[in-house]
């Protein structure tokens, strides 16, 4: 994780484009100022920062299954379950699925555990457009590549 | 077995929590209703999954924005039943589609 950046990903483990699933896996940092707020003396992952795990596996997973002609931006959170803490160092085993495809939207469900301890899960609403700018176009390919989306994936 | 739109309204009204009783046929989603965009992500979701269906809300859209259709021929409950039943009508014709 990068999470000066919000880049929460770290690679991707497995895509099933035609099961419309993905795992990837995200290490949280042992440290990180963050820790030092989230709390004094027990640090612990943000849920919001959990939640946009979960958002940006299914976005990678979207992005694949639309062939990086789209983007998805999340639009609701349903459902959002904290079941466990995420310590530092710890490595999160998330795994995402499309439950929808409707027309510019898509829905998924996700969930992310440490080892086989589910620590959360949620309901995720996206909408998608084509890519707004270029440049983040080439951004995405750069992460993509970055955290091992299968380059057969990325094309139409 | 209720109507359309009757199960277009009971959608609706469950997930924007409005009153069943003020959604008729003439009810405009938007302008009537308060219906903004995201809430109608959530009752395309729930009418899709409901009807077995993909709601072609981007070509809605951009047919309104171009001026070749008015939001009252997508929005008004009763046309939007209408539209739901001619989607359902053209998938059972070529349910491989």
């Amino acid at each position: 994780m990068q999470l000066d950046y919000f880049q929460l990903i770290d690679r991707i483990v497995d895509l099933n484009l035609d099961e419309k699933t993905i795992r990837v896996e995200a290490q949280v940092p042992e440290h990180h100022t963050i820790f030092e707020g989230h709390f004094p003396g027990f640090p612990i992952m943000p849920g919001v920062l959990l939640t946009e795990a979960m958002a940006q596996s299914s976005g990678w997973l979207l992005l694949g299954v639309m062939k990086f002609e789209r983007m998805p931006f999340l639009a609701m959170v349903k459902q959002a379950k904290m079941r466990g803490f995420v310590s530092p160092g710890q490595l999160l085993t998330i795994d995402a699925k499309i439950e929808h495809e409707g027309s510019g939207f898509a829905v998924t469900s996700a969930k992310a555990r440490v080892g086989t301890d589910l620590k959360c899960s949620a309901d995720l609403t996206f909408r998608h457009i084509p890519f707004p700018d270029p440049k983040l176009r080439v951004h995405m390919d750069a992460m993509a590549n970055k955290i091992g989306f299968p380059a057969q994936a990325m094309t139409p | 077995m209720s109507s359309t739109f009757d199960q277009v309204a009971n959608i609706i009204a469950e997930t924007c929590d409005i009153p069943r009783d003020t959604i008729t046929p003439e009810s405009h989603a938007i302008d009537d209703l308060g219906i903004d965009s995201l809430d109608f992500l959530d009752i395309a979701f729930a009418i899709d999954k409901a009807f077995g269906i993909k709601m072609p809300l981007e070509k809605w859209t951009q047919e309104v924005n171009d001026g070749k259709a008015t939001t009252e021929q997508y929005f008004v409950l009763k046309n939007l039943a209408a539209r739901i039943d001619e989607l359902v009508a053209a998938k059972t014709a070529s349910p491989g589609a």
